[in-house]
């Protein structure tokens, strides 16, 4: 099965790349934006075919790797 | 002192932090390769400078899962010192073994500069050779040089003394958080950095002044006749 996995900054932490979008929108005449803030898409195919363990290995697997869970936090999406 | 720098694939200063303990100890350290599980029998393990993995996912984040990082914890565990520069900073808080973590410059620019940085403790084992609140002029040349702790672990951190260099006098590159440049662990033998005194240790790089941390380490290390 496949996996989506989500890694954002946390909330309060300051994301400069974020801020650099929010300007360039701003910039090019996209008032409403109130804030941008910039994450990654990681897509994995997966061997496992039961979603409750996939869930468990994806979630090791951010925990290991995918996500610095010092300033990042991620959400995982199966399908 | 005998000291080992690990090679991962993108490392760059690893022949210049080689050239600085040379300098400062006359002994040249021991390269050993990130895939090595073994380390040899050394007093100072350093992680170099460099784009390791083409700073991929995250800077320092891939090869802080090399398999030499088990043998660099079981190092420290008996005593060995630890110095991680640039992206040895950042291989460091991201294999668990400095707190906080190195984000994206705050102007977003890869700054490569001089900066200045104040020495905030000397007695360090990294630190010995400087003067009480000296400032010394240091290299900069990183992308991803922004230190960030919660609150939590930054009063930790400060509150424990383990902020050893910060950026002096408005030079701040990349926004770190209280100007920090350089953290210790908790045991104070792990020292993690942005800057490269191993860039400053001749006359033609523009001053001598990035010897005394390599000093301050060969006098720290008593080593048998």
């Amino acid at each position: 099965m496949r996996a989506r996995v989500t890694v954002t900054l946390k909330q309060g932490v300051l994301d400069p790349q974020g801020k650099a979008i929010e300007g360039a929108l701003k910039g090019l005449g996209f008032g409403g934006v109130n804030a941008a803030r910039q994450g990654k898409v990681i897509d994995l195919d997966l061997a496992e075919s039961d979603p409750e363990r996939a869930r468990a290995e994806v979630a090791a697997m951010c925990e290991a790797l995918l996500a610095n869970t010092v300033i990042e936090s991620y959400a995982i999406e199966l399908e | 002192m005998k000291s080992a720098v690990i090679v991962f694939p993108g490392s760059n200063r690893d022949r210049d932090v080689a050239a600085a303990l040379e300098a400062a100890t006359g002994r040249d350290p021991t390269f050993v390769w990130h895939a090595d599980t073994e380390l040899p029998d050394v007093d100072l393990v350093v992680m170099p400078g460099g784009f390791s993995y083409g700073d991929y996912l995250r800077s320092g984040a891939i090869a802080a899962r090399a398999g030499v990082i088990p043998a660099v914890t079981e190092h420290h565990r008996r005593g060995g010192y630890v110095l991680g520069i640039c992206n040895g900073f950042q291989i460091l808080t991201e294999a668990g073994f400095l707190p906080g973590a190195l984000m994206r410059n705050a102007g977003l620019r890869f700054v490569c500069r001089k900066v200045k940085l104040s020495v905030e403790r000397t007695d360090t084992a990294f630190t010995s050779a400087y003067e009480d609140g000296q400032v010394i002029p240091c290299p900069v040349a990183h992308h991803d040089g922004n230190y960030f702790a919660d609150p939590e672990t930054l009063a930790r951190v400060e509150g424990n003394g383990q902020v050893i260099f910060r950026y002096a006098d408005g030079t701040n590159p990349n926004g770190s958080v209280n100007d920090i440049a350089g953290i210790t662990d908790e045991t104070g033998r792990i020292l993690g950095m942005m800057p490269h005194p191993e860039n400053l240790i001749a006359s033609h790089q523009g001053g001598t002044e990035g010897l005394g941390l390599f000093a301050s380490l060969a006098g720290a290390v008593s080593e048998p006749a």
